[in-house]
This record gives C-alpha cells, sequence and structure tokens, in this order.
C-alpha cells in the first residue's frame, strides 16, 4: 500500500540546514496500521507531513496503492491521502459548523451528494444527525476529534494519517477514540500511519512499528514483538523502560539525551 | 509518612463561579492534609484539579470558601495583597505545564531566575544563586543556559529551567500542574527524577497535578482522585491498583496497556451517583 524509500528532507532556512529525515525507508501493507514512535525532534511528523502532501520538497522515492507520489499531485492522489491532527482544538474552523467542516472537501474536489455524505460520516464517526449544526465550541474534545476524523473520512481515502489523535483527551475519552479507529479501519478498508510517543497507544492499535531517532528508523518490530518487550536497539529499550512509569535505577541508567 | 506538622490544611474547600446562566460549583468540599510529601491530584479535565491548586495559591477567579485553608499554620483566606507577596512565589511556588508559554519570551533566563531570587537573596548574590539553582536541577552548562533566550532551549531544558525558577526562593510547598505532560517520555522521567530529589533534601511538600494515573503511582506518595469537583477517593500511591471507587478502576481500566492490548477497550461507563456528595 505505501513504499517509501530513503526518504530524505532537508530544512534549509539559508543560516541553518537541518536534515530532519536522513534515508527513512519502510513498507506497509494494504489494510495494515502501522506506528511511527520516537521523541520531538525525530522525524516522524515530518514523514507525515511528507505523505499529505504538506512539505513539498523532499528526496526518494515514495509509491501509494502502486502509483509513485509526486510533489505536484492530482485531486485524486490527494483525496487517497487524509490526515487527521493532533489538536482537536486548533484544527477546526472556530467560526464554521460541523456541517460545513465536513462538506467544503466535499465542495473542493466537486462531489455531489453533500447530504448524504455528510449524515453517513457523521455515523460512522457515531456521532448522530444533532451534531451537524453546532460550532466546534459546542462540543467536547472527544467530539471534536470525531469530527476531524469524519473530515479526513468524508473524501473516502485509502490511507489515514494520524498525528498523535488522543494526546490532547483525556483517558476515558482515548479509549473511545482509539477503539473508534480500530473499528474505522476494519470497517472501511483503511490503512493508518499513527505517530504517538506513547507506546501502550501503539500497541493497542498498530500491527507493527517503526522507532525513530534524529531522522532515521533505528528499530522496525512487530505487535508481538512490543508486548513482549522484545525490542532490541537501545534508544527502543530506553523508551520501553520509560513508558513503564518512575524508576529511580532506569532514569540514573538513561544514556544522554 | 509523618504527618506531624502538615504544611497545608484545606478543609471543606468550596470554589463557586457565577456565570449568566446559574452558579457553576466546580469544586464541592475538597478536604486534604499536606505534610513533607508527594501528593497527587488526578482526574479528567474539569474535575477541578488545577483549580484547587489555583486556590491554594489565591488564583482562581472564582469565588473560594472554606472552613479551613491554612498554610503552615497561616490562615491564607482573605489576605491582603502585600501578605500573598510574601507568599505566592517565595514560600508557596508552581511550576506549569508548557515552559513554552510560562516563560516570559523576550527576557533571557538569567534575568527572569534572578528576578525570582531577588524576592528572597540579596542583590549581590543573585547571579550566583541563579547559577547554583541551573546546578540543581541538573543543567550541564548552567553559564550558556544562565545567558540563553527561552527559545533557545528545548521543552526539558526549558522546564528545567522554570523549576529552577521556582526553587530559587527555596519554597515550602511546590504545586507542579501537570509539569511533564508536554515533554518527551525520557525527558520527562528525567525531570521528575529532580523534582524527587528536592522534595528529598529540601524537606519540601509537593503537590502534582495529572492525569496519567501510570505516573503518579510510581512518582507520588499518596493520591486524590477527583471527580466533577469532589475527592472520591484517596490511596496510597503504590496501591492505586486496588482502587475501591468504580470510577477510579474505570479509569484505571480503558488506559491502555503496553503488554497486553485489548481486542477492544473497556470504556467509562459514567454513574450519575459519583456526582452525588461524597461523605469521606
Amino acid at each position: 500500500m505505501v513504499e517509501v524509500k530513503d526518504l530524505d528532507v532537508t530544512f534549509d532556512t539559508g543560516k541553518h540546514r537541518v536534515r530532519a529525515l536522513a534515508g527513512v525507508s519502510f513498507s506497509i501493507a494494504a489494510g495494515e496500521s502501522f506506528g511511527l514512535v520516537g521523541e520531538s525532534g525525530s522525524g516522524k511528523t515530518t514523514v507525515l507531513r511528507v505523505l499529505a502532501g504538506l512539505v513539498r520538497e523532499w528526496n526518494g522515492a515514495i509509491t501509494v496503492a502502486g502509483k509513485p507520489l509526486r510533489s505536484d499531485r492530482d485531486k485524486d492522489a490527494k483525496r487517497a491521502i487524509q490526515m487527521v491532527f493532533q489538536d482537536p482544538y486548533g484544527s477546526l474552523h472556530p467560526k464554521h459548523t460541523v456541517d460545513r467542516i465536513l462538506a467544503e472537501p466535499l465542495q473542493i474536489h466537486g462531489i455531489g451528494d453533500i447530504e448524504n455524505r455528510v449524515k453517513e460520516t457523521l455515523e460512522q464517526v457515531q456521532l448522530g444527525p444533532t451534531f451537524r449544526f453546532r460550532y466546534p465550541h459546542q462540543l467536547s474534545g472527544g467530539q471534536r476529534q470525531r469530527v476531524a476524523i469524519a473530515r479526513a473520512l468524508i473524501l473516502r481515502p485509502k490511507l489515514l494519517l494520524l498525528d498523535e489523535p488522543t494526546s490532547a483527551l483525556d483517558v476515558s475519552i482515548q479509549a473511545e477514540v482509539l477503539n473508534l479507529l480500530a473499528k474505522l479501519r476494519r470497517d472501511l478498508d483503511l490503512t493508518y500511519i499513527l505517530v504517538s510517543h506513547d507506546l501502550a497507544v501503539v500497541a493497542q492499535l498498530c500491527h507493527r512499528l517503526a522507532i525513530m531517532r534524529t531522522g532515521d528508523i533505528v528499530e522496525t518490530a512487530d505487535a508481538q514483538k512490543l508486548a513482549k518487550g522484545e525490542l532490541t536497539h537501545p534508544y527502543s529499550r530506553q523508551l520501553l523502560t520509560a513508558s513503564k512509569g518512575f524508576d529511580r535505577a532506569a532514569i540514573a541508567a538513561f544514556a544522554d539525551l | 509518612m509523618t504527618m506531624a506538622k502538615p504544611i497545608l490544611e484545606v478543609r471543606n474547600l468550596n470554589i463557586r463561579f457565577n456565570t449568566p446562566t446559574g452558579v457553576n460549583h466546580v469544586v464541592r468540599d475538597v478536604s486534604f492534609t499536606l505534610g513533607r510529601e508527594k501528593l497527587a491530584i488526578v482526574g479528567e479535565s474539569g474535575s477541578g484539579k488545577s483549580q484547587t491548586a489555583r486556590a491554594i495559591l489565591g488564583l482562581t477567579p472564582g469565588t473560594v470558601n472554606a472552613e479551613k485553608l491554612e498554610f503552615d499554620g497561616q490562615n491564607l483566606l482573605g489576605l491582603s495583597n502585600a501578605q500573598w507577596r510574601q507568599i505566592r512565589g517565595r514560600r508557596i511556588t508552581m511550576v506549569m505545564q508548557d515552559p513554552k508559554y510560562s516563560l516570559n519570551p523576550v527576557i533571557r533566563i538569567g534575568d527572569q531566575l534572578m528576578e525570582a531570587a531577588a524576592r528572597t537573596s540579596p542583590r549581590g548574590q543573585l547571579k550566583a544563586r541563579a547559577i547554583k539553582m541551573l546546578e540543581a536541577v541538573k543543567i550541564r552548562d548552567p553559564e550558556r543556559v544562565f545567558r540563553a533566550w527561552p527559545h533557545e532551549l528545548s521543552g526539558g531544558m526549558g522546564q528545567r529551567a522554570m523549576i529552577a525558577m521556582m526553587l530559587v526562593t527555596e519554597p515550602e510547598l511546590l504545586i507542579a500542574d501537570e509539569p511533564t505532560s508536554a515533554l518527551d517520555v525520557t525527558v520527562r522521567l528525567q525531570v521528575l527524577a529532580i523534582l524527587d530529589d528536592l522534595v528529598k533534601t529540601r524537606d519540601m511538600g509537593l503537590i502534582f497535578i495529572s492525569h496519567d494515573l501510570k505516573l503518579v503511582s510510581t512518582f507520588c506518595d499518596r493520591v486524590l482522585v477527583m471527580y466533577a469537583g469532589q475527592i472520591l477517593e484517596e490511596l496510597d500511591a503504590k496501591h492505586l491498583h486496588d482502587a475501591k471507587h468504580p470510577y477510579t478502576r474505570g479509569l484505571l481500566a480503558c488506559t491502555p496497556n503496553l503488554e497486553t492490548p485489548a481486542d477492544v477497550l473497556p470504556t467509562l461507563q459514567r454513574d450519575p451517583s459519583w456526582m452525588a456528595p461524597v461523605r469521606r
């Protein structure tokens, strides 16, 4: 479904050059959910932004659904890849109703049948029809993130890019959103790339994961290995230890960051 | 944990907000005492945990009522601004969630630290104090950070600088409102280790506000679980997993588990009876 080979991104401001991605390669099967884990600055979000078309200057080769991805894409290619952002408080237009938020992508892509598509998509994300004419400030954080997911789904994409979709939510709401995402992937045959710093969230939602550090993938593993704690790279092991909570002995052993 | 002489005593704290649509009662009859220990307040957004902390600092915009709100034997209710200045930022300090917003972006770290230190230290010693505090929070090159602007620091460094600033007056009580949720996991633990050392060596009380149950159960001594403005349950942090209240148990159950991922995560079924006044 997704094939990324030697992806290289350098941000150049004239004064500073930052090599955000240094030859990243991975592949994802159709219907698979793939996790990208790493700390800030590791490049995990840059991978998503390249795939979403938000970063246009990159080197390497990417194919999505058998077609090579170029920096300039047609509408079909854009429709196939949609993204859900981290903060549902920032990603929805505060002065647009849910209806307008969901209708806009359809209008841009010249798709009719807006009425039915909006209703159907709201149902998919388990929001009732009463939510259709509300504004974002009338929704809770979990409901907003459902609207953001609906906006991504309404174009019937094949690949959904999820950038920390639950890190701004309470754990009780996070559980509901994670369950919804798992159900949507099965029902709609979607492929996911999930960026997260929370290994437990990745273990919950993903089949495989890659651990990134300073623009590079240090280790790829499947969900079983992650659950059993069988990661081998020292950095992955450190993340694994850190996710277990506060432990003085373990912290003292952390390598310099 | 010896509770011989509590630093803080809170009895039946209530906070209300007057809104055009009526009175919003956000903290209801909250009572607890704090010794030289790490006390966690956990709960979801809107549970009243941050407002409780702000009331202790006299910073909530709501109306505060309490039977008792005493810091080191001194009544905090009805203090004048001048009296507050003797306490707030000196004897009780607070670390906020995100150093990106809580540090002044146009003042160098060192100048901000010295401004805080000036509350308790003579002018000639300010720089030495500031540098010493930066060392205490394990910043390797304190001279460089002293001269740095906030935007030149990473999140972890910024939060360490913030903690240094809050500790430079040697407070007896530190309130930390989600101090590490903006930080990466490994940096988060390193910052917590610094707080842990400081509580131990300086004999300080720490109120740690968080929504991360796993972190709290491994880091703190005691945990207060808040829901809809009330304390539902008080537990030893070590025994958090033996929580009795269905709300605490529900929260624990819906947290994803690394070792045993569930097919479908249990979700929290909220019971209206949790809203009823709690007898503790």
